[in-house]
């Protein structure tokens, strides 16, 4: 498989602002690939730079093999869907898609075929003498990411496309966008704040915090395996347990969990004596009897969610633990305030060190 | 329940606003409804005639007053068009290239010239010329109205500027556009109701300079402002209000346009 873009050791300082530290990545060629992290962690900076909108202040990015940091924003083959879309005002919804092409000094039939085309790709082709202000939100985004896909980059950079849509509609232009990268082959960075989003959408996802990469893999890496205690908690639900790890061997580790049990874990990022964190997903734990159970406490609340009932529990050392039960087992949700064990799927527990 | 706060009620508001009303376009209307009087005097009604309109067009200083015009529109046409030239590109310096040293202090340098009062900017021309050995004359009225007129003109251009994202120009350069085309292609059209704005405002403020046109144009050369004042230091002629008249409905016509220029780019972002 081709690389289509290596980020080495890529760090972009605003005065005192560290907005990347140190970000080495590569992305292959014709993947779906995702930027994760909260508001604030650099994201935007790090497509910024890809596109050629920030001098780094250290590192180098290649495109399929060549360095880009000294080519202008108009030399990289590479385009982007901004934001807020960023469509001209002035011009129609064709004169918008057809942008790129004659800057590139296409044939004018040739753009107008073109236009035609990925207007139609889009399902727009009624609104070509339209101006985007005439348009509704998704469909302003979908012209963004017509006007994006036209000059055929070899890279398309998406900042947080389907953050002004409303719910229903992002999870269908979700499966659409899909689609359109499966369909033209084009390796495409997708930035988001939303896990759920980079779960469904990735082939892989990078998880970003305060400018620093935690972790690149597969949705199902980033969930079941995290490396840190930070992509834990922000991928999906979690509960942390504070464990002592006692004895590490052959990559089990033996821990101690708060009440006492001693439980094997073999499924860690790295884990040695002393203090750890057992990462165990709600749906991971199941409710049962208190005798022979790893840990107990009280039912402290019910939470009715339709598919599944989310029961958290007070443990008797004051912690809490959250717990999903499938809304089609009526036998296993209890009561509140009634005293319950908690066994832990141990295969699907995760022992962390930091 | 009190009643809202309304200006409208206060009690003198409808007197004052009538005596401001009344001072201000009085004077002006005086003189538009005289310059179509029949009579030579300046104070008595003779009746409807378009005789001062004659003479200033034909009359004997006709050839005086046609070449002062001439001067007044070829030097406003010319100081708007680089006033304006020259704006847009202090706006894309100040606006358009992120955080500088220095930033505040060149935007109170671009806009200080409105403070300054006008007759020591004249004073300062002139000085300025005769240091440098520069001739009096047409290309000194020139030069300095294009000067003054910059702030000015810069004014309209930047607070458009400024209300146009950055994103599109970065959204241009990302298609493959030069930052030329950038700025040719999305950014102009999108802020080319301030730059009319900022032409028109250029334009009427040249056209209308007496103070500094004075100092600086030398013997020999005149402006219609200059001109105007020439004639009337020998007593008000009728025909001096035809000519007042005809400015005033060039200012109108222009400050009209300006003003729907400025509204129709409000409804575009
Ligand atoms: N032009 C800038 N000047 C100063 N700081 C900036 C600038 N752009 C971004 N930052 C800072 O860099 C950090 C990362 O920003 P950004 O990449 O926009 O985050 P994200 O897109 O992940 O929300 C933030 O702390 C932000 O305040
Ligand atoms: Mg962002």
């Amino acid at each position: 498989m081709n690389t289509a873009v290596e980020i080495e050791n890529v760090t972009k300082r605003y005065g005192d602002v560290v907005a990347l530290s140190s970000v080495s990545l590569a992305i292959e060629d014709n993947e779906f690939f995702t930027l994760l992290g909260p508001s604030g962690c650099g994201k935007t900076t790090l497509l910024r730079s890809i596109a050629g909108f920030e001098q780094l202040s250290q590192g180098d990015i290649k495109l399929f093999g060549d360095s880009i940091v000294d080519l202008p924003p108009n030399k990289r083959p590479v385009n982007t869907v901004f934001q807020h879309y960023a469509l001209f005002p002035h011009l129609t919804v064709a004169d918008n898609v057809g942008f790129g092409l004659q800057r590139q000094r296409l044939p004018s039939h040739e753009i107008a075929s073109r236009v035609a085309d990925i207007l139609e790709m889009v399902q727009l082709g009624s609104y070509a003498d339209r101006l985007p202000s005439m348009l509704s939100g998704g469909q302003q985004q979908r012209v963004a990411l017509a006007r994006a896909l036209a000059p055929r980059p070899r890279l398309l950079l998406l900042d947080e496309p389907l953050s002004a849509l409303d719910l229903k509609l992002r999870q269908d232009v979700r499966v659409e966008l899909q689609q359109i990268q499966h369909d033209t082959g084009i390796t495409f960075i997708f930035v988001t704040h939303d896990q759920e989003e980079a779960l469904t959408m990735s082939d892989r996802i990078a998880v970003m915090s305060e400018g620093v990469l935690q972790q690149v893999g597969t949705p199902r890496q980033i969930y079941e395996a995290p490396d840190n205690r930070f992509v834990a908690d922000f991928i999906g639900d979690t509960n942390l347990i504070d464990v002592q790890v006692t004895q590490v061997l052959d990559q089990c580790a033996t821990c101690v969990l708060p009440g006492g049990a001693s439980i094997a874990c073999n499924n860690m990022a790295g884990a040695s004596v002393g203090a750890g964190h057992l990462s165990v997903r709600p749906e991971r734990v199941t409710l049962g009897p208190v005798d022979g159970s790893a840990l107990q406490g009280e039912v402290s609340r019910l939470t009715y969610l339709g598919t599944d009932i989310h029961v958290t529990v007070a443990l008797s050392d004051g912690g809490k633990m959250d717990v999903r039960v499938q809304n089609s087992d009526s036998a296993a949700i209890p009561q509140p305030g009634s005293t319950i064990g908690l066994y832990l799927d141990i295969a699907a527990a995760r022992l962390l060190v930091d | 329940m009190r009643k809202p706060f309304d200006i409208k009620r206060y009690p003198g508001f409808f007197p004052i606003t009538c005596l401001c009303l009344f001072l201000l376009y009085t004077p002006l209307i005086v003189v538009m409804v005289y310059s179509f009087n029949d009579s030579n005097s300046i104070t008595n009604w003779g009746g409807m005639s378009l005789r001062w309109y004659e003479e200033v067009f034909y009359g004997v200083e006709s050839q005086k007053f046609k070449k002062a015009a001439f001067n007044s529109l070829s030097i406003a046409i010319c100081a708007a068009i680089t006033a304006t030239t020259l704006a847009v590109c202090a706006a894309m310096a100040m606006l358009r290239t992120g955080v500088f040293r220095g930033q505040t202090l060149s935007f109170a340098l671009i806009n200080l010239p409105l403070m300054v009062p006008e007759i020591v900017t004249a004073v300062a021309t002139l000085v300025f010329f005769s240091a440098i050995g520069f001739k009096t004359g047409y290309a000194s009225i020139l030069i300095a109205h294009i000067v003054f007129c910059i702030p000015f003109a810069y004014l309209p251009i930047a607070a458009r500027m400024q209300s146009v994202d950055a994103t599109y120009e970065q959204a241009a350069q990302d298609l493959y556009a030069t930052r030329f085309e950038a700025f040719r292609l999305v950014l102009l059209p999108l802020i080319l109701p301030g730059v009319i704005s900022g032409f028109l405002l250029a334009f009427i403020i040249s056209l209308d300079d007496f103070i500094i046109t004075n100092f600086v144009k030398g013997a020999g050369i005149e402006t219609l402002p200059t001109a105007i004042f020439g004639s009337v230091k020998q007593g008000i002629k009728p025909s001096i209000m035809a000519i007042s008249t005809l400015l005033l409905l060039l200012s109108v016509v222009f400050v009209t346009l300006s003003y729907f220029v400025g509204r129709k780019g409000q409804q575009t972002p």
